[in-house]
């Protein structure tokens, strides 16, 4: 696509307050034609709010949205056949058989019958569904469901996919098909916007937004985001992680230490100086542990330093 | 409008319907349970009411009017007294709810002047079946009076026509048998469609929000009133059966006479069906739980179609006040057209006041409905 780099999506000072929260403030950030974007943040951070904002079903109190050179805050119908949007619940119907479920979305986006077929068999193939065309989506499981949403959303070839949270509670085989369709899409120059609470998933976007309390802290590639960190991160390996979080955390010049799946990392000031103070610290509380090195910052890593930077006054 | 998107609408409404029938229960059970229920159930007839006869003057002409009372099938003669306290008495035990007093002048009077009067002293306690009782009671003594001049004149040899009082025998022109079943059977077609029309899709709307599915469907290009309309069609089918059904029974069970055409009827029933759909479409938007919206639409529709619609309650015997509510009362128009068509054989032009007034009210449901209906959430 030669159109890539140009702005497709753009959110303005967008604005929603629920009451008392404002669960959205002063929200900018633009998606370039073509790409995957990530919305990430903690839960509340304002991720859904946003995204039902962009497909056009809710309306913003303040604030601008464009979509393709269109303002669709004045126009929310405009964008709609542009769009596909699967919410974090799922919303398809239940006592519908998944044949019946695509093809009452197809025909609400008016797609050609032949065209629904060769994709609604394509998409389900890929995400190997092809034996369930004919069960209820009642009684898919998690994943499954959650197919079926994505293959609904893509029946009618949006320019835009909007995925609220589609991998939530989804097995880690569908995730990989999952995430294998969407660089397929966005090959053929599809954009994506998706939120996830998975942060190796963040990590295959190429650009990411950071949300917390409803403003966004950053945006950036993932790389770039990985360079504003400061410090290093620290890996330690070991199976006692929890006693290693105790024996650590309140060490001088230890910012930050979360557990992972191999043990805990913790980003330090500098790593040369206090490796040999964590070693002490480790073996004063007779936690057993295998290795202790500097590592690469996960994108984890650096979201929850971030976090509780923005967390901290300083 | 897209024909293609509506169309998606009615067949994803159908077999959602079908594979999760409560609405079908309610759109089937209901209308027979209420039909058999109501229909038996009100019955404001008198049949073989107790009376005590008092005859004071005890000629050919007195005892030939009781036997009148004796044979008509409102009556029957508990007892025949011989004193004003005798004839207390008797309806203070309750043996009989009513007498009738016949004066010591009676024949002399009818044969001087034709016209009669008997004394009819009723229990005020039960004010209704004492109305009820007077009514059958005029009817009887003025039959027997006509018969008696009929005579009389035929003895003089003039011919019938010229004489006979056309007027007397209107109140019961349309319902001779006096059943006032007939009455009020195809006024209880009204009150159950009104009923059972708004449950249905009371629960079309919410039910969207309460499965989760409304987010999905408001991003999609499918317009407000595509949905609408997608979700009446279904609807007014089932409507149509239930109406059938209620006809029939009306017609077939209870013999209620049809005297008027399917047309007016098919055009009628439509037009009510339209209204009390969209009422029920109408809270199903305003409010996004089932149970909620199918409460508050049994309440607002039930009510007003029992009380107020004319279907039981004479309207022209309410307060002034209570006669202009209700003409907001989409059943009353109903109630008048269908009676109309069953027992007079009412056509569409004869019913253009009642249309007239269900067709604003359809056209103004629906607009509110359509309106009502934004899509988007919270
Ligand atoms: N419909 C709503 N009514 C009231 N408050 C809401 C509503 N939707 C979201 N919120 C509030 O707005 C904030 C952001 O919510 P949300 O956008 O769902 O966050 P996220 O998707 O990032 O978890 C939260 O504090 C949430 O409680
Ligand atoms: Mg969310």
């Amino acid at each position: 696509m030669n159109a890539a780099r140009e702005s497709i999506v753009t959110a303005d000072g967008l604005t929603k307050r629920f009451a008392e929260v404002a669960a959205v403030d002063g929200l900018s950030f633009s998606v370039n034609h073509g790409e995957i974007f990530g919305l990430v943040g903690p839960d509340g951070a304002g991720k859904t709010t946003t995204m039902r904002m962009l497909a056009g079903v809710l309306r913003p109190d303040g604030g601008g949205i464009v979509i393709d050179g269109v303002d669709v805050v004045a126009d929310p119908e405009s964008g709609k056949p542009h769009l596909s949007y699967m919410p974090q619940r799922f919303g398809l119907y239940e006592e519908l058989t998944v044949d019946e479920n695509i093809r009452f979305y197809a025909d609400l986006f008016e797609v050609a019958q032949d065209v629904r077929e060769e994709r609604a068999s394509r998409l389900l193939a890929a995400s190997g569904m092809s034996q369930f065309r004919g069960r209820r989506a009642g009684q898919l499981s998690g994943g499954m469901k959650q197919k079926l949403g994505l293959t609904c959303a893509l029946v009618h070839t949006p320019q835009i996919l909007l995925l609220d949270e589609p991998t939530t509670g989804v097995d880690p085989v569908s995730r990989r098909e999952f995430w294998g369709i969407l660089y397929g899409l966005r090959e053929e120059g599809v954009t994506i916007l998706i939120t996830t609470a998975y942060l190796d998933e963040a990590e295959r976007c190429n650009r990411l937004a950071l949300l917390h309390n409803g403003h966004l802290l950053y945006c950036d590639t993932p790389a770039a985001l990985k360079q504003r960190m400061s410090g290093a991160v620290v890996a330690i390996t070991s199976s006692a992680g929890r006693a290693a979080h105790a024996a650590i955390a309140d060490l001088a010049g230890v910012s930050n230490v979360i557990l992972v799946g191999s043990g805990v990392h913790a980003v330090v000031d500098d790593a040369a100086s206090r490796i040999p103070a964590l070693r002490d610290a480790l073996q004063r509380g007779n936690v057993v542990f295998d290795d202790i090195a500097v590592t690469a910052p996960s994108i984890e890593d650096v979201f929850v330093a971030l976090l509780e930077d923005e967390r901290r006054p300083r | 409008m897209r024909v293609r998107r509506i169309k998606a609408m009615v067949v994803k409404e159908v077999l959602q319907v079908w594979r999760d029938p409560r609405s079908l229960i309610i759109a089937l059970l209901l209308p027979f349970t209420q039909m058999f229920l109501f229909g038996y159930g009100i019955n404001l007839d008198l049949k073989h009411l107790p009376i005590c006869t008092f005859d004071r003057e005890g000629s050919q002409f007195s005892q030939d009017l009781l036997k009148r009372f004796q044979a008509s099938l409102y009556f029957a003669i508990a007892e025949n007294v011989k004193t004003y306290p005798q004839l207390a008495a008797a309806i203070d035990r309750g043996d009989c709810q009513a007498g009738i007093v016949i004066p010591p002048d009676f024949s002399e009077r009818l044969n001087d002047t034709g016209s009669t009067s008997v004394q009819a002293i009723l229990d005020g306690t039960d004010d209704n079946t004492a109305n009820i009782a007077l009514g059958y009671a005029a009817t009887v003594v003025t039959g027997y009076s006509n018969d008696v001049r009929i005579s009389a004149l035929a003895r003089q040899g003039r011919a019938l026509q010229q004489v006979l009082p056309l007027a007397v025998q209107s109140r019961v022109w349309f319902n001779e048998d006096l059943e006032s079943r007939n009455f009020i059977v195809p006024g209880l077609v009204a009150v159950i469609l009104a009923l059972v029309g708004a449950q249905l899709t009371a629960l079309t709307i919410s039910r969207e929000w309460e499965r989760g599915t409304m987010e999905l469907l408001v991003s999609t290009p499918v317009t407000s009133t595509e949905v609408m309309v997608g979700k009446l069609i279904p609807y007014l089918v089932l409507g149509w059966l239930d109406a059938a059904f209620c006809l029939i029974v009306a017609a077939l069970w209870f013999d209620v006479p049809f005297r008027g055409t399917f047309a007016t009827l098919f055009l009628t029933t439509t037009l009510f069906l339209i209204v009390v759909l969209g009422i029920g479409y109408l809270f199903s938007v305003l409010i996004h739980s089932q149970i909620g919206a199918s409460q508050i639409a049994l309440v607002a529709t039930l009510l007003p179609a029992m009380l107020l619609s004319g279907y039981v309650f004479p309207i022209d015997q309410m307060p002034a006040f209570i006669q202009k509510v209700t003409y907001l009362i989409y059943a009353r128009y109903y109630v008048t057209i269908i009676k109309a068509i069953f027992l007079k054989g009412a056509g569409i032009a004869d019913l253009l006041a009642p249309i007239l007034f269900l067709a604003i009210y359809a056209l103004a449901v629906v607009a509110l409905a359509a309106r009502a209906f934004r899509k988007r959430l919270a």
